[in-house]
């Protein structure tokens, strides 16, 4: 690493997330890539219902607040009438692919000319840590006191997996943020779906698998662990599409 | 050398979790949010691998240019 320098688009202040929340770290890399790809102006961050929402006070640059899952409606909009602008949805699993999966699933199968960054941290966060479509077979949260049993409540989806099965979207992939390689993967990944979009090539997923200390009740570190023990084997990091390199 | 924003940070502890000379630790003093930041106990062994720079949720630390410094 050559030099570290702390993005202005977002707030010279601390963020509203939990110490630990991998879900700021998410937030900073996109910052970072956005500002040195030198699209700080250009951007338009579409903010959803959630942990995410807590951007609207961390977020420098343009962002829209939307309805609870309908980032990628509200972004299809922005987009085909600004079609120069770098627009991307900020959205986390429980409102992507929970009440918005209709809109991820219709959007992405257009192929629209925009990013999804999907942060999956396995529960609802904002509300208090109920259970989420993400929840893994046995994790436990508030709705789901004795673990996740898929008798009742069926399994944790993987979108990355059911997304590249569309023919349309050009980009889709997940990564780890419990690491610093995955860290680092994350940031490359964030910027090529960034650069496809620039190239007018289409619809782009990046999938960001983080934590919630808080509603897992863990301490920072412990949840690291833990996500290299049960969420990395179940969703497996990887890039699932890339029609770049398919072809 | 990396400068450290004590200021914006959480204590989550990546940083000294992850440093690979293990020169980071969590100090004594609290910032003006009541969490213990991190200091560098032996700077002269930093590497600048930027490491806990990329860990860090908040960006609380970052690595200036040679030069900067």
């Amino acid at each position: 690493m050559a030099e570290y320098k702390r993005s202005t688009l977002i707030a010279d202040s601390p963020s509203g997330y939990c110490p630990g929340c991998l879900h700021s770290l998410a937030t900073r890399l996109v910052s970072d890539v956005i500002e040195e790809l030198g699209q700080g102006d250009n951007s338009l961050n579409v903010i959803s219902v959630g942990c995410s929402a807590l951007n609207i006070l961390y977020w420098g640059g343009d962002f829209l607040s939307v309805a609870h899952g309908r980032a990628p409606a509200a972004a299809t909009g922005i987009k085909r009438s600004n079609p120069e602008r770098l627009v991307f949805a900020y959205q986390g699993d429980g409102d992507l692919a929970a009440i918005g999966l209709s809109e991820i699933m219709s959007a992405a199968n257009r192929g629209e000319n925009f990013t999804v960054i999907f942060a999956n941290n396995q529960t609802y966060g904002m509300t208090g840590g109920q259970m989420a479509p993400t929840t893994l077979i046995g994790q436990k949260t508030t709705t789901t006191v004795y673990g996740r049993d898929p008798a009742t409540t069926g399994y944790p989806m993987k979108m990355c997996e059911l997304i590249s099965t569309l023919e349309a979207p050009c980009y889709v992939a997940r990564f780890a943020l419990n690491s610093p390689k995955g860290v680092r993967e994350a940031r490359a990944g964030i910027k090529k779906a960034f650069e496809l979009q620039l190239q007018g090539k289409g619809f782009t997923f990046v999938e960001l698998l983080t934590n919630c200390p808080t509603n897992w009740k863990m301490t920072p570190l412990q949840t690291l662990d833990y996500m290299n023990t049960n969420t990395i084997p179940y969703f497996k990091p990887g890039v699932y599409k890339d029609t770049e390199v398919d072809k | 050398m990396i400068v450290i924003n004590e200021r914006l940070c959480k204590d989550c502890r990546y940083c000294v979790k992850f440093c690979p000379k293990q020169i980071l630790e969590t100090g004594s003093q609290r910032n003006s949010r009541g969490h213990f930041y991190p200091v560098v106990t032996e700077p002269e062994k930093c590497i600048s691998c930027g490491i806990c720079a990329t860990m860090c949720p908040e960006g609380a630390i970052e690595l200036p240019a040679k030069g900067d410094e």
